[in-house]
Protein backbone atom coordinates (compact mmCIF):
# COMPACT_ATOMS: atom_id res chain seq x y z
CA UNK A 1 0.00 0.00 0.00
CA UNK A 2 1.06 3.56 -0.66
CA UNK A 3 0.02 5.96 2.04
CA UNK A 4 0.26 9.72 2.36
CA UNK A 5 0.48 10.87 5.96
CA UNK A 6 -0.34 14.34 7.18
CA UNK A 7 1.10 14.41 10.66
CA UNK A 8 1.02 17.15 13.28
CA UNK A 9 4.60 18.10 14.16
CA UNK A 10 5.28 20.26 17.16
CA UNK A 11 8.71 20.52 18.78
CA UNK A 12 7.41 21.20 22.27
CA UNK A 13 4.63 22.86 24.22
CA UNK A 14 5.78 26.33 23.25
CA UNK A 15 6.16 25.59 19.55
CA UNK A 16 3.25 26.58 17.31
CA UNK A 17 3.34 23.34 15.33
CA UNK A 18 2.12 22.50 11.85
CA UNK A 19 1.25 19.59 9.60
CA UNK A 20 3.99 17.79 7.70
CA UNK A 21 3.27 15.49 4.80
CA UNK A 22 5.09 12.17 4.40
CA UNK A 23 4.85 9.53 1.70
CA UNK A 24 5.17 5.93 2.73
CA UNK A 25 5.45 3.15 0.13
CA UNK A 26 5.14 -0.63 0.55
CA UNK A 27 3.01 -0.48 3.67
CA UNK A 28 1.72 -3.95 4.50
CA UNK A 29 -2.03 -4.12 5.15
CA UNK A 30 -1.21 -6.45 8.06
CA UNK A 31 0.83 -3.80 9.88
CA UNK A 32 -0.75 -2.16 12.86
CA UNK A 33 -1.05 1.60 12.67
CA UNK A 34 1.78 1.97 15.17
CA UNK A 35 4.00 -0.41 13.18
CA UNK A 36 3.36 1.78 10.16
CA UNK A 37 4.43 4.76 12.30
CA UNK A 38 7.55 2.81 13.30
CA UNK A 39 8.38 2.30 9.62
CA UNK A 40 7.94 6.03 9.04
CA UNK A 41 10.18 6.84 12.01
CA UNK A 42 12.91 4.46 10.83
CA UNK A 43 12.80 6.17 7.48
CA UNK A 44 13.03 9.59 9.15
CA UNK A 45 15.97 8.44 11.31
CA UNK A 46 17.78 7.08 8.23
CA UNK A 47 17.35 10.50 6.65
CA UNK A 48 18.66 12.15 9.85
CA UNK A 49 15.26 13.71 10.51
CA UNK A 50 13.50 13.94 13.84
CA UNK A 51 11.20 10.93 14.31
CA UNK A 52 7.55 11.54 15.16
CA UNK A 53 6.91 11.37 18.90
CA UNK A 54 3.87 9.31 19.84
CA UNK A 55 2.78 7.44 22.95
CA UNK A 56 2.62 3.66 22.97
CA UNK A 57 3.35 0.87 25.39
CA UNK A 58 1.64 -2.52 25.47
CA UNK A 59 0.50 -2.51 21.84
CA UNK A 60 -2.21 -5.00 22.73
CA UNK A 61 -5.02 -2.60 23.53
CA UNK A 62 -4.93 -2.65 27.31
CA UNK A 63 -2.57 0.05 28.54
CA UNK A 64 -4.26 3.18 27.23
CA UNK A 65 -1.07 4.86 26.09
CA UNK A 66 -1.66 5.19 22.35
CA UNK A 67 -3.57 8.30 21.54
CA UNK A 68 -3.79 9.35 17.93
CA UNK A 69 -6.61 11.32 16.37
CA UNK A 70 -6.81 9.67 12.97
CA UNK A 71 -8.87 11.20 10.17
CA UNK A 72 -11.01 13.11 12.62
CA UNK A 73 -11.58 10.28 15.08
CA UNK A 74 -9.72 9.16 18.21
CA UNK A 75 -8.07 5.76 17.64
CA UNK A 76 -9.19 5.85 14.01
CA UNK A 77 -12.24 4.54 12.19
CA UNK A 78 -12.95 1.27 14.02
CA UNK A 79 -15.31 0.85 16.94
CA UNK A 80 -14.00 -0.39 20.28
CA UNK A 81 -10.39 -0.44 19.16
CA UNK A 82 -7.23 1.37 20.28
CA UNK A 83 -4.78 2.79 17.73
CA UNK A 84 -2.37 -0.08 18.36
CA UNK A 85 -5.05 -2.59 17.40
CA UNK A 86 -5.98 -0.70 14.26
CA UNK A 87 -4.46 -2.23 11.14
CA UNK A 88 -3.58 -0.73 7.81
CA UNK A 89 -6.15 -2.99 6.14
CA UNK A 90 -8.73 -0.53 7.48
CA UNK A 91 -7.37 1.95 4.95
CA UNK A 92 -7.15 1.88 1.18
CA UNK A 93 -4.12 2.05 -1.08
CA UNK A 94 -3.44 5.69 -1.92
CA UNK A 95 -5.26 7.05 1.15
CA UNK A 96 -4.21 10.28 2.79
CA UNK A 97 -4.36 9.88 6.56
CA UNK A 98 -4.36 12.91 8.84
CA UNK A 99 -2.96 12.28 12.31
CA UNK A 100 -3.40 14.83 15.10
CA UNK A 101 -2.74 14.77 18.84
CA UNK A 102 -5.63 14.73 21.35
CA UNK A 103 -6.86 18.32 21.48
CA UNK A 104 -7.78 19.59 24.92
CA UNK A 105 -6.27 22.34 27.01
CA UNK A 106 -6.16 19.86 29.88
CA UNK A 107 -4.02 17.60 27.64
CA UNK A 108 -1.21 19.93 26.52
CA UNK A 109 0.98 18.70 23.67
CA UNK A 110 4.40 17.52 24.86
CA UNK A 111 5.75 16.85 21.40
CA UNK A 112 4.15 15.96 18.06
CA UNK A 113 1.40 13.45 18.84
CA UNK A 114 2.26 12.89 22.50
CA UNK A 115 0.13 14.78 25.00
CA UNK A 116 0.39 15.17 28.75
CA UNK A 117 -2.48 13.26 30.33
CA UNK A 118 -1.37 13.72 33.93
CA UNK A 119 -4.61 15.64 34.55
CA UNK A 120 -6.24 12.19 34.60
CA UNK A 121 -3.73 11.06 37.21
CA UNK A 122 -4.55 14.07 39.37
CA UNK A 123 -8.27 13.28 39.11
CA UNK A 124 -7.50 9.72 40.25
CA UNK A 125 -5.35 10.97 43.11
CA UNK A 126 -8.21 13.19 44.22
CA UNK A 127 -10.40 10.22 45.08
CA UNK A 128 -10.29 7.37 42.58
CA UNK A 129 -9.36 4.77 45.14
CA UNK A 130 -10.58 2.89 48.19
CA UNK A 131 -8.68 3.64 51.40
CA UNK A 132 -7.77 0.42 53.14
CA UNK A 133 -5.69 -0.43 56.14
CA UNK A 134 -2.88 -2.68 55.14
CA UNK A 135 -2.92 -6.24 56.36
CA UNK A 136 -3.99 -9.59 55.06
CA UNK A 137 -6.55 -9.64 52.31
CA UNK A 138 -9.79 -10.91 53.74
CA UNK A 139 -11.64 -13.97 52.51
CA UNK A 140 -12.96 -13.09 49.06
CA UNK A 141 -16.50 -14.24 49.70
CA UNK A 142 -16.95 -12.34 52.95
CA UNK A 143 -18.71 -9.57 51.09
CA UNK A 144 -21.35 -10.88 48.73
CA UNK A 145 -21.89 -8.78 45.63
CA UNK A 146 -24.77 -9.30 43.22
CA UNK A 147 -23.55 -10.55 39.85
CA UNK A 148 -25.20 -7.65 38.02
CA UNK A 149 -23.40 -5.05 40.17
CA UNK A 150 -20.11 -6.86 39.76
CA UNK A 151 -20.60 -6.92 35.99
CA UNK A 152 -21.39 -3.21 35.84
CA UNK A 153 -18.41 -2.38 38.04
CA UNK A 154 -16.20 -4.53 35.84
CA UNK A 155 -17.33 -2.93 32.62
CA UNK A 156 -16.71 0.53 34.12
CA UNK A 157 -13.30 -0.66 35.32
CA UNK A 158 -12.44 -1.63 31.74
CA UNK A 159 -11.62 2.08 31.17
CA UNK A 160 -7.93 2.32 30.32
CA UNK A 161 -7.78 6.09 30.78
CA UNK A 162 -6.56 6.76 27.25
CA UNK A 163 -8.47 10.02 26.93
CA UNK A 164 -10.28 9.19 23.68
CA UNK A 165 -13.51 10.39 25.33
CA UNK A 166 -11.98 13.82 25.89
CA UNK A 167 -10.54 13.85 22.38
CA UNK A 168 -13.88 12.89 20.81
CA UNK A 169 -16.03 15.26 22.86
CA UNK A 170 -16.75 18.58 21.19
CA UNK A 171 -16.41 20.15 24.63
CA UNK A 172 -13.27 18.22 25.61
CA UNK A 173 -15.21 16.88 28.57
CA UNK A 174 -13.70 14.16 30.74
CA UNK A 175 -16.99 12.98 32.16
CA UNK A 176 -16.93 9.51 30.61
CA UNK A 177 -13.53 8.82 32.15
CA UNK A 178 -14.37 10.30 35.55
CA UNK A 179 -17.77 8.61 35.63
CA UNK A 180 -16.24 5.22 34.83
CA UNK A 181 -13.78 5.66 37.69
CA UNK A 182 -16.51 6.87 40.05
CA UNK A 183 -18.79 4.00 39.00
CA UNK A 184 -16.33 1.14 39.30
CA UNK A 185 -16.07 1.92 43.00
CA UNK A 186 -19.56 3.29 43.70
CA UNK A 187 -21.11 0.03 42.52
CA UNK A 188 -19.23 -2.08 45.05
CA UNK A 189 -19.74 -2.18 48.83
CA UNK A 190 -16.04 -1.53 49.45
CA UNK A 191 -16.32 1.70 47.47
CA UNK A 192 -19.60 2.88 48.97
CA UNK A 193 -17.93 3.97 52.22
CA UNK A 194 -16.17 6.91 50.57
CA UNK A 195 -18.61 7.33 47.67
CA UNK A 196 -19.81 10.84 48.54
CA UNK A 197 -16.43 12.29 49.22
CA UNK A 198 -14.97 10.57 46.17
CA UNK A 199 -17.43 11.92 43.62
CA UNK A 200 -17.21 15.46 44.97
CA UNK A 201 -13.42 15.48 45.00
CA UNK A 202 -13.02 13.88 41.60
CA UNK A 203 -15.55 16.21 39.97
CA UNK A 204 -13.92 19.23 41.63
CA UNK A 205 -10.51 18.14 40.31
CA UNK A 206 -11.98 17.49 36.85
CA UNK A 207 -13.36 21.04 36.80
CA UNK A 208 -10.10 22.47 38.07
CA UNK A 209 -8.15 20.76 35.29
CA UNK A 210 -10.21 22.72 32.77
CA UNK A 211 -12.11 19.93 31.03
CA UNK A 212 -15.36 20.96 29.35
CA UNK A 213 -18.90 20.04 30.28
CA UNK A 214 -20.89 17.10 29.04
CA UNK A 215 -23.66 17.98 26.59
CA UNK A 216 -24.70 14.38 26.06
CA UNK A 217 -23.72 14.04 22.41
CA UNK A 218 -22.45 10.57 23.40
CA UNK A 219 -19.49 10.87 21.01
CA UNK A 220 -17.35 9.57 23.91
CA UNK A 221 -19.24 6.29 24.15
CA UNK A 222 -19.09 5.84 20.38
CA UNK A 223 -15.32 6.39 20.28
CA UNK A 224 -14.29 4.67 23.52
CA UNK A 225 -12.00 1.75 22.72
CA UNK A 226 -13.40 -0.06 25.75
CA UNK A 227 -17.03 0.82 24.93
CA UNK A 228 -17.61 2.44 28.32
CA UNK A 229 -21.30 3.31 28.55
CA UNK A 230 -22.70 6.80 29.14
CA UNK A 231 -24.87 5.16 31.80
CA UNK A 232 -21.84 5.80 33.96
CA UNK A 233 -22.17 9.55 33.38
CA UNK A 234 -25.78 9.41 34.57
CA UNK A 235 -24.61 7.42 37.60
CA UNK A 236 -21.96 10.03 38.35
CA UNK A 237 -24.58 12.79 38.05
CA UNK A 238 -26.78 10.87 40.51
CA UNK A 239 -23.91 10.22 42.88
CA UNK A 240 -22.88 13.86 42.72
CA UNK A 241 -26.38 15.13 43.36
CA UNK A 242 -26.84 12.68 46.22
CA UNK A 243 -23.51 13.69 47.71
CA UNK A 244 -24.34 17.38 47.48
CA UNK A 245 -27.87 17.15 48.82
CA UNK A 246 -27.27 14.79 51.74
CA UNK B 1 -19.84 21.88 50.15
CA UNK B 2 -22.64 24.42 50.14
CA UNK B 3 -25.86 24.09 48.18
CA UNK B 4 -25.04 27.07 45.98
CA UNK B 5 -21.90 25.27 44.87
CA UNK B 6 -24.07 22.65 43.14
CA UNK B 7 -25.08 25.01 40.39
CA UNK B 8 -21.63 26.38 39.71
CA UNK B 9 -19.86 23.02 39.30
CA UNK B 10 -19.87 21.39 35.89
CA UNK B 11 -22.46 18.77 36.79
CA UNK B 12 -24.62 21.38 38.52
CA UNK B 13 -24.79 23.51 35.40
CA UNK B 14 -25.86 20.47 33.41
CA UNK B 15 -28.47 19.87 36.07
CA UNK B 16 -29.74 23.43 35.69
CA UNK B 17 -29.98 22.98 31.92
CA UNK B 18 -31.91 19.74 32.42
CA UNK B 19 -34.33 21.08 35.01
CA UNK B 20 -35.09 24.29 33.09
CA UNK B 21 -35.30 22.28 29.86
CA UNK B 22 -37.88 19.90 31.28
CA UNK B 23 -39.79 22.84 32.74
CA UNK B 24 -39.88 24.50 29.33
CA UNK B 25 -41.03 21.20 27.84
CA UNK B 26 -43.91 21.12 30.33
CA UNK B 27 -44.82 24.63 29.16
CA UNK B 28 -44.88 23.41 25.57
CA UNK B 29 -47.43 20.77 26.51
CA UNK B 30 -49.75 23.36 28.01
CA UNK B 31 -49.24 25.92 25.24
CA UNK B 32 -49.72 23.34 22.51
CA UNK B 33 -52.85 21.84 24.07
CA UNK B 34 -54.53 25.22 24.56
CA UNK B 35 -53.68 26.47 21.09
CA UNK B 36 -54.73 23.22 19.46
CA UNK B 37 -58.26 24.25 20.46
CA UNK B 38 -58.32 26.37 17.31
CA UNK B 39 -58.73 23.09 15.44
CA UNK B 40 -62.17 22.73 17.06
CA UNK B 41 -62.97 25.11 14.20
CA UNK B 42 -65.79 26.99 15.94
CA UNK B 43 -64.65 30.44 14.91
CA UNK B 44 -62.18 30.50 17.77
CA UNK B 45 -64.80 30.47 20.55
CA UNK B 46 -63.32 27.58 22.56
CA UNK B 47 -59.83 28.88 22.02
CA UNK B 48 -60.69 32.43 23.06
CA UNK B 49 -62.30 31.17 26.25
CA UNK B 50 -59.23 29.09 27.05
CA UNK B 51 -56.93 31.99 26.24
CA UNK B 52 -58.99 34.20 28.54
CA UNK B 53 -58.64 31.67 31.34
CA UNK B 54 -54.89 31.55 30.82
CA UNK B 55 -54.65 35.34 30.78
CA UNK B 56 -56.63 35.87 33.95
CA UNK B 57 -55.85 32.90 36.21
CA UNK B 58 -53.47 34.05 38.96
CA UNK B 59 -51.63 30.70 39.04
CA UNK B 60 -50.96 30.91 35.32
CA UNK B 61 -49.92 34.55 35.65
CA UNK B 62 -47.42 33.61 38.35
CA UNK B 63 -46.15 30.72 36.25
CA UNK B 64 -45.61 33.16 33.41
CA UNK B 65 -42.98 34.92 35.51
CA UNK B 66 -41.41 31.57 36.46
CA UNK B 67 -41.45 30.65 32.77
CA UNK B 68 -39.53 33.77 31.76
CA UNK B 69 -37.09 33.13 34.60
CA UNK B 70 -36.70 29.56 33.35
CA UNK B 71 -35.98 30.68 29.79
CA UNK B 72 -33.47 33.27 30.97
CA UNK B 73 -31.75 30.79 33.29
CA UNK B 74 -31.60 28.20 30.51
CA UNK B 75 -29.99 30.77 28.20
CA UNK B 76 -27.53 32.14 30.76
CA UNK B 77 -26.36 28.65 31.76
CA UNK B 78 -25.98 27.67 28.11
CA UNK B 79 -23.85 30.75 27.44
CA UNK B 80 -21.63 30.07 30.46
CA UNK B 81 -21.30 26.38 29.48
CA UNK B 82 -20.52 27.24 25.86
CA UNK B 83 -17.82 29.66 26.97
CA UNK B 84 -16.30 27.07 29.32
CA UNK B 85 -16.44 24.40 26.65
CA UNK B 86 -14.73 26.59 24.11
CA UNK B 87 -11.98 27.32 26.62
CA UNK B 88 -11.50 23.60 27.20
CA UNK B 89 -10.26 23.21 23.62
CA UNK B 90 -8.61 26.41 22.45
CA UNK B 91 -6.88 24.66 19.53
CA UNK B 92 -9.29 22.62 17.46
CA UNK B 93 -8.84 19.73 15.07
CA UNK B 94 -8.02 20.05 11.38
CA UNK B 95 -10.22 17.11 10.46
CA UNK B 96 -13.58 16.39 12.08
CA UNK B 97 -15.17 12.97 11.99
CA UNK B 98 -17.91 13.96 14.39
CA UNK B 99 -20.72 12.76 12.10
CA UNK B 100 -19.50 9.22 12.70
CA UNK B 101 -19.93 9.42 16.46
CA UNK B 102 -22.80 11.78 17.21
CA UNK B 103 -25.94 13.36 15.79
CA UNK B 104 -25.43 16.78 14.22
CA UNK B 105 -28.27 18.32 16.21
CA UNK B 106 -26.72 17.18 19.49
CA UNK B 107 -23.65 19.23 18.58
CA UNK B 108 -25.55 22.29 17.35
CA UNK B 109 -27.86 22.86 20.31
CA UNK B 110 -26.55 26.40 20.75
CA UNK B 111 -27.36 27.35 17.18
CA UNK B 112 -30.78 25.67 17.32
CA UNK B 113 -31.46 27.44 20.61
CA UNK B 114 -30.50 30.78 19.09
CA UNK B 115 -32.88 30.19 16.18
CA UNK B 116 -35.61 29.33 18.66
CA UNK B 117 -34.85 32.51 20.60
CA UNK B 118 -35.14 34.61 17.44
CA UNK B 119 -38.44 32.90 16.69
CA UNK B 120 -39.56 33.46 20.27
CA UNK B 121 -38.89 37.20 20.13
CA UNK B 122 -40.89 37.49 16.88
CA UNK B 123 -43.62 35.32 18.37
CA UNK B 124 -43.87 37.32 21.60
CA UNK B 125 -44.03 40.53 19.58
CA UNK B 126 -46.88 39.04 17.53
CA UNK B 127 -49.08 37.91 20.38
CA UNK B 128 -47.78 38.42 23.89
CA UNK B 129 -46.96 42.13 23.94
CA UNK B 130 -50.31 42.91 22.34
CA UNK B 131 -52.33 40.73 24.68
CA UNK B 132 -50.48 41.93 27.77
CA UNK B 133 -49.66 45.57 27.11
CA UNK B 134 -50.52 47.33 23.89
CA UNK B 135 -53.86 45.73 23.09
CA UNK B 136 -54.70 43.39 20.25
CA UNK B 137 -55.18 44.58 16.70
CA UNK B 138 -58.18 42.28 16.50
CA UNK B 139 -59.77 43.91 19.56
CA UNK B 140 -62.33 42.00 21.58
CA UNK B 141 -65.13 39.61 20.84
CA UNK B 142 -68.44 38.90 22.61
CA UNK B 143 -69.05 35.30 23.63
CA UNK B 144 -72.27 34.59 25.62
CA UNK B 145 -72.46 38.22 26.63
CA UNK B 146 -68.86 38.30 27.96
CA UNK B 147 -66.14 40.34 26.36
CA UNK B 148 -62.98 38.39 25.52
CA UNK B 149 -59.70 39.36 23.90
CA UNK B 150 -59.94 38.07 20.33
CA UNK B 151 -56.75 36.02 20.29
CA UNK B 152 -58.13 33.93 17.47
CA UNK B 153 -58.76 37.05 15.41
CA UNK B 154 -55.17 38.13 16.11
CA UNK B 155 -53.97 34.76 14.85
CA UNK B 156 -55.92 35.25 11.65
CA UNK B 157 -54.35 38.68 11.13
CA UNK B 158 -50.78 37.57 11.89
CA UNK B 159 -50.98 34.31 9.98
CA UNK B 160 -52.41 35.94 6.86
CA UNK B 161 -48.83 36.91 5.99
CA UNK B 162 -46.84 34.31 4.07
CA UNK B 163 -43.45 35.21 5.59
CA UNK B 164 -44.84 34.67 9.08
CA UNK B 165 -45.94 31.16 8.15
CA UNK B 166 -42.43 30.44 6.82
CA UNK B 167 -40.68 31.90 9.88
CA UNK B 168 -42.96 29.97 12.24
CA UNK B 169 -42.38 26.74 10.32
CA UNK B 170 -38.60 27.24 10.45
CA UNK B 171 -38.87 28.06 14.15
CA UNK B 172 -40.74 24.80 14.74
CA UNK B 173 -38.18 22.79 12.74
CA UNK B 174 -35.48 24.26 14.99
CA UNK B 175 -37.57 23.40 18.03
CA UNK B 176 -38.06 19.82 16.81
CA UNK B 177 -34.33 19.20 16.49
CA UNK B 178 -33.58 21.01 19.77
CA UNK B 179 -36.07 18.75 21.51
CA UNK B 180 -34.84 15.58 19.81
CA UNK B 181 -31.59 16.02 21.66
CA UNK B 182 -32.81 18.01 24.65
CA UNK B 183 -35.63 15.76 25.82
CA UNK B 184 -33.58 12.64 26.50
CA UNK B 185 -30.48 14.67 27.34
CA UNK B 186 -32.28 16.36 30.24
CA UNK B 187 -33.00 12.99 31.83
CA UNK B 188 -29.39 11.90 31.40
CA UNK B 189 -28.18 15.11 33.06
CA UNK B 190 -30.52 14.50 35.97
CA UNK B 191 -28.90 11.10 36.37
CA UNK B 192 -31.85 9.16 35.02
CA UNK B 193 -30.47 6.42 32.83
CA UNK B 194 -31.90 2.99 33.31
CA UNK B 195 -31.98 -0.08 31.14
CA UNK B 196 -35.76 -0.34 31.48
CA UNK B 197 -36.77 3.32 31.29
CA UNK B 198 -34.23 5.01 29.05
CA UNK B 199 -35.45 3.35 25.82
CA UNK B 200 -38.97 4.52 26.71
CA UNK B 201 -37.73 8.05 27.47
CA UNK B 202 -35.94 8.14 24.12
CA UNK B 203 -39.03 6.95 22.23
CA UNK B 204 -41.34 9.36 24.02
CA UNK B 205 -38.80 12.14 23.48
CA UNK B 206 -38.63 11.46 19.78
CA UNK B 207 -42.43 11.37 19.43
CA UNK B 208 -42.79 14.51 21.50
CA UNK B 209 -40.15 16.29 19.39
CA UNK B 210 -42.02 15.46 16.21
CA UNK B 211 -45.64 15.82 17.30
CA UNK B 212 -45.56 19.04 19.34
CA UNK B 213 -43.68 21.18 16.77
CA UNK B 214 -45.81 19.66 14.02
CA UNK B 215 -49.05 20.62 15.79
CA UNK B 216 -47.64 24.11 16.39
CA UNK B 217 -46.52 24.45 12.77
CA UNK B 218 -49.96 23.39 11.56
CA UNK B 219 -51.53 26.42 13.27
CA UNK B 220 -50.16 29.22 11.04
CA UNK B 221 -50.41 26.88 8.07
CA UNK B 222 -54.06 26.03 8.71
CA UNK B 223 -55.02 29.67 9.24
CA UNK B 224 -53.08 30.84 6.17
CA UNK B 225 -54.55 28.17 3.94
CA UNK B 226 -58.04 28.90 5.27
CA UNK B 227 -58.56 25.38 6.63
CA UNK B 228 -59.97 26.90 9.79
CA UNK B 229 -61.79 30.17 10.13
Amino acid sequence: MNITLKIWRQKNGNDKGSFQTYQLADVSPDMSFLEMMDVLNEKLIRNSEDPVAFDHDCREGICGMCSMYINGRPHGPLRGVTTCQLHMRSFKDGDTITVEPWRADAFPVIKDLAVDRSSFDRIMSAGGFVSVNTGNAQEANNILIPKEDADMAFSAAACIGCGACVAACKNASAMLFVSAKVSQLALLPQGRVEAKERVMKMVAQMDEEGFGNCTNTYACEAECPKLISVENIARMNREYLKAQLT
Amino acid sequence: MSLTKIFTASIGRKLAMGITGLFLISFLVVHCSINALIFVNDGGETFNRAAHFMATNPVIRTMEIVLFAGIIWHIIQSLILTRMNQKARSIGYAVSGADANSKWYSRWMGLLGTLILIFLIIHLRHFWTGARFTGLESGTVLIDGHEYDDMFGEMKIVFSQGWVVIVYTLGMISLAYHLMHGFQSAFQSLGINHKKYTPAIKTIGMLFSLIVPLVFAMMPMAVYMGWIG
